[in-house]
C-alpha cells in the first residue's frame, strides 16, 4: 500500500515536474583523499570517491568511524583536514541549496504536529515540490498529520522526517541511519522513494548498518 | 531566504504556544517576583513607590534570563538546528529570527504587563506609561545578549543556570539606563529622553553584535 501510494505520488510529481523542469541539472561530487580530524583524532584518513546524477553511495563502517562526520563534511559544518570535497556542476547554486539532510536525529519539533513540521521543513527549504499532505500520505501516515509529534512511535517519527525529502525539491540527499526504527514495509517504501528519486537524476548518500537494499548502490567503506 | 526566516520565527511563536513553550513561565515568574518583593519590604508605601521601577525592572530581567537556556538547546538536542544550518539561510538570520520570537513570547509581554504590575508596587500613575515604554525599548537588549549564552552553552546538557550567570553581567547597563529612565518620570533633574535614547542605542547594538556572536558560537560548537 504504501509504494503504491508513493508510486503514484511520484507519478503526479513526474507529471508536474516535466512541466517545469524533467530532472535535475548535472551534478558532481567529488572527494580526493579526504581526511577527517575531530578533536584532535584521526577519523579516517585517504578517502576519494566520486557522484554524479543517480548514484547511489552506501556508506558502511564499524560505529564511530566517520560516517556521520563525513555527512557533516558533505554539509559543510565540518572542514576536511587535508584533501578537497567539491560539488561542481551547480552553477552558482551554493551548496546549501542542492542538498536534503535527515540525520540520526528526526529534526522534529515534539510538540507541533507531522502537518507543521512539514510546513516548517517546506519553508526552510523552498524548492516546495509536494505538499505536506501529499508527503505524509505518501509515508503511510496521512491519518497523524494533526497530532503532535511527541505522540507517534519512533518508527513513525523516522517517516514524518523521511518525509521532509518530498516536501521539497533538491538534488543530494543525505541519509544518516534512514532506517533506522523503520518495519518491513516502511523500509520498502524507502527503497521506493530513493529509486524514484535517482530516476529523476538525484543522487543519495547513505549512512547505514544493514543493507541499502538499493539496485545499484555502491557501498563505500570507511576504516578499516 | 525571506521565507525560510518567516518559517523560523513562525514556528519559534507556534511553539511558545504549546505546551512548556516558556513564553507564559516567564510571565507567571515576573508576577511572583513582582508580588513578593512588597511582602519583604514590610508596609512602606513611599519606598515601595520610590524603587518601584527598580523592581520591575529586575524582576524583568530575571524573567526574561530564566527561559534563555531553551532558545538554541532544543533545536540543537532534536536536530533542527543541522536542519536550519543545512539550509540557505544565513545562521545570522535564522538567529535573529529565533531571538526575534523570543522577545515577542517574552520581553514584549513582559512589558506590557508591567503597568498592572506596578500597581502591586504603588507606581505613581504618571510613572507607568515610562516604565512600560523602558522595558520595550530595553528587552531587545536582554533577548539578545542573552542569545550569545544560549549559543555558548547550546550543546552542554544541564545548561541550567550557566546562561544566566554568564549573561547577567552584561546586562547591566541596560538595567542602569533603563532604571535611570523609568525614575526621571518620578522627578529628579535628568530629563527622560537622555537615559532613554541610551537605552534604544543599547537595544539596536546588542541586535546586532548579539545575532553575529551567537551565529559564531553555534558554529563553533562543531
Amino acid at each position: 500500500m504504501h509504494e503504491s501510494c508513493a508510486a503514484s505520488l511520484f507519478g503526479l510529481r513526474n507529471n508536474v515536474l516535466t512541466l517545469r523542469h524533467t530532472s535535475f541539472p548535472s551534478l558532481a561530487l567529488t572527494a580526493e583523499t579526504v581526511t577527517c580530524r575531530r578533536g584532535g583524532r584521526l577519523v579516517f584518513e585517504g578517502l576519494s570517491f566520486s557522484l554524479g546524477n543517480g548514484e547511489a553511495i552506501a556508506l558502511t563502517g564499524r560505529n564511530g568511524a566517520g560516517k556521520s562526520s563525513l555527512i557533516a563534511m558533505i554539509c559543510g559544518r565540518l572542514l576536511p583536514a587535508e584533501g578537497s570535497l567539491r560539488i561542481d556542476g551547480a552553477g552558482d547554486v551554493p551548496l546549501p541549496e542542492l542538498i536534503h539532510l535527515v540525520g540520526h536525529r528526526d529534526g522534529l519539533k515534539t510538540a507541533l504536529s507531522a502537518g507543521e513540521n512539514l510546513a516548517f521543513a517546506q519553508g526552510l527549504l523552498g524548492e516546495a515540490a509536494a505538499s505536506p499532505e501529499e508527503a505524509l500520505t505518501a509515508v503511510g501516515l496521512a491519518h497523524v498529520a494533526a497530532l503532535p509529534v511527541g505522540y507517534l512511535s519512533a518508527g513513525q517519527r523516522r517517516r514524518v522526517a523521511l518525509a521532509r525529502l518530498l516536501v521539497s525539491r533538491r538534488p543530494l540527499w543525505l541519509l544518516d541511519e534512514p532506517a533506522s526504527a523503520l518495519d518491513a514495509s516502511a523500509q520498502q517504501m524507502l527503497i521506493g522513494l530513493m529509486q524514484a528519486h535517482l530516476v529523476q537524476g538525484g543522487a543519495i548518500i547513505a549512512a547505514t548498518h544493514g543493507p541499502l537494499g538499493l539496485d545499484g548502490a555502491r557501498e563505500l567503506r570507511i576504516g578499516l | 531566504m525571506r521565507r525560510a526566516f518567516f518559517a523560523i520565527l513562525r514556528r519559534d511563536l507556534a511553539l511558545a504556544t504549546r505546551a512548556g513553550g516558556g513564553g507564559e513561565l516567564a510571565l507567571v515568574f515576573f508576577l511572583t517576583l513582582v508580588v513578593l518583593v512588597p511582602f519583604a519590604l514590610g508596609p512602606d508605601l513611599n519606598l515601595l513607590s520610590r524603587i518601584g521601577p527598580a523592581i520591575l525592572w529586575l524582576g524583568a530581567l530575571l524573567a526574561t534570563l530564566i527561559g534563555l537556556d531553551r532558545l538554541f538547546q532544543g533545536d540543537e538536542e532534536d536536530g533542527s538546528l543541522d536542519l536550519i544550518r543545512a539550509s540557505v539561510l544565513p545562521l545570522e538570520l535564522a538567529v535573529l529570527a529565533k531571538g526575534l520570537a523570543h522577545w515577542l513570547t517574552t520581553g514584549l509581554p513582559l512589558a506590557l504587563c508591567a503597568p498592572l504590575l506596578g500597581l502591586l508596587v504603588a507606581l505613581p500613575a504618571e510613572a507607568m506609561l515610562p516604565v512600560a515604554a523602558t522595558l520595550l525599548a530595553g528587552t531587545p537588549a536582554l533577548s539578545f545578549i542573552g542569545a550569545t549564552g544560549a549559543a555558548l552553552t547550546a550543546s552542554l546538557k544541564r545548561g541550567g543556570l550557566i546562561v544566566p550567570v554568564l549573561v547577567a553581567p552584561l546586562t547591566v547597563p541596560v538595567l542602569i539606563f533603563g532604571v535611570s529612565a523609568s525614575n526621571s518620570a518620578l522627578g529628579g533633574t535628568i530629563p527622560f529622553l537622555t537615559p532613554f535614547l541610551i537605552l534604544c542605542a543599547l537595544s539596536l547594538a546588542a541586535i546586532v553584535i548579539g545575532t553575529i556572536a551567537a551565529a559564531a558560537a553555534l558554529r563553533q560548537a562543531d
